[in-house]
């Protein structure tokens, strides 16, 4: 009984260490007890693997060096044969444009016929992508938001931590840099710029190329230069973390409301309140220019959160 | 204009071969975000303008400096014995 406690009593002991070998002597010690020969096949045992360590050692190195050499001759055969396949399938892909394709079918002509009269927009890109098939815009909105509440989940440092050298070592803003002039002079010119450039390019998506997830990261990319110029003190004037709560929140949800009746009502579209104006005109194209407002929030938020999550730990 | 689009298509690969084996880890950075600029004149070649916005904000732009902060991080970089970027294997 004894024993039986010594054993249980090392093995939920508050040391995380292993038996060493003066405890696995004194359980063997106490082993003995209940008869000499279990004692001695475990001192024996332990003879034993020292001495077939070394052994293992030897052959492990020579074995080390073949395992090496046919694991590389392999491993370029492979990656051939895999090159090999991808090649000949994209070989026997038809020609780019063909009039014969399997997507030239009634729902391209559909879209191209009456995506005019039927979105509004002029930028047919936007009024397939936020019109016809706004509910699979509001599952790639929903992919980024979730990526960025992982980020803050594992990147986020929280001022409760004790550990003091692990909090700053973790937590860029001790670390800030000095103040670059050359950096600073350039970005008082650019962010005014690249900020305005990115709302126009959000504003006028439904009438040339671009739309909410391109101008969203012009803004954020605009962001990111004021942070990397100005240090973290100032940036926190107008940009904290409630901030980036809110505004992400508050577009994300405003998306979800409007366009969640595809849940119950599958593929068809309710009636719109909202008309859809003289294409061509900047407040035209009925919900479109709102979804990109909100598109574009979400992702300039996105991208400002990756980099100072990254960077600094913390918004 | 096809001769145009076939050096465009070759850089891509020589690119995309050459981010394998450089072993500076700062060059290879630099040469992916070189990669995602060459895409970007392939994507108005190949007549879609939304694609090559987007492909400048983020390729080009967010997604390399997200690349070259995660070099900071793990001391790659190092600022005071300006190394730049000695791969961990040699």
């Amino acid at each position: 009984m004894n024993n039986c406690f010594r054993g249980l009593r090392a093995f939920f002991s508050e040391s995380e260490s292993p038996l060493d070998a003066d405890q696995i002597r004194s359980l063997a010690g106490s082993v003995q007890e209940a008869g000499p020969s279990s004692a001695e096949m475990l001192t024996m045992h332990e003879d034993n693997i020292r001495g077939s360590e070394r052994n293992l050692d030897n052959r492990f190195e020579s074995s080390k060096k073949r395992m090496t050499a046919v694991y590389r001759i392999l491993s370029v055969l492979a990656a051939a044969a895999i090159i090999l396949v991808l090649l000949y399938t994209t070989a026997g892909l038809p020609s780019f444009g063909d009039a014969e394709n399997p997507t030239q079918n009634e729902v391209q002509q559909r879209y191209l016929e009456k995506g005019l009269e039927e979105g509004g927009a002029t930028n047919l890109v936007a009024n397939m992508i936020l019109d016809y098939r706004a509910f699979d815009t509001l599952g790639e909105s929903n992919v980024l938001f979730m990526a960025v509440c992982t980020v803050i989940l594992l990147l986020r440092v929280s001022r409760e931590d004790t550990d003091r050298r692990l909090r700053e070592e973790n937590d860029d803003r001790h670390f800030e840099p000095k103040d670059d002039l050359i950096l600073q002079m350039g970005a008082r010119v650019l962010v005014p710029v690249i900020l305005l450039f990115g709302i126009y390019v959000i504003l006028n998506g439904h009438l040339g190329p671009g739309g909410g997830f391109s101008g969203g990261a012009i803004m954020g990319a605009g962001l990111i230069l004021y942070l990397s110029a100005f240090g973290f003190a100032r940036t926190e004037r107008f940009f904290t973390f409630r901030t980036f709560k809110t505004v992400s929140f508050t577009a994300l949800a405003f998306y979800a409301l409007s366009k969640a009746y595809s849940f119950f009502t599958g593929a068809n579209h309710l009636p719109s309140v909202i008309t859809t104006g003289t294409p061509g005109a900047i407040l035209s194209a009925g919900l479109i220019l709102p979804l990109n407002i909100a598109v574009g929030l979400v992702v300039c938020c996105t991208m400002y959160a990756f980099y100072t999550l990254f960077r600094k730990g913390d918004m | 204009m096809n001769l145009f689009l076939l050096l465009l298509l070759l850089i891509l690969i020589f690119n995309a071969i050459s981010v394998v084996l450089t072993k500076n880890l700062l060059a290879t950075c630099l040469i992916f975000m070189a990669q995602s600029t060459v895409m970007v004149l392939v994507w108005i070649l190949l007549e879609s303008p939304d694609l090559a916005i987007t492909e400048a904000a983020v390729g080009a732009g967010v997604s390399s400096l997200l690349m070259f902060i995660t070099l900071k991080k793990i001391h790659v970089i190092d600022e005071e014995t300006r190394k730049g970027g000695e791969s961990r294997n040699e």
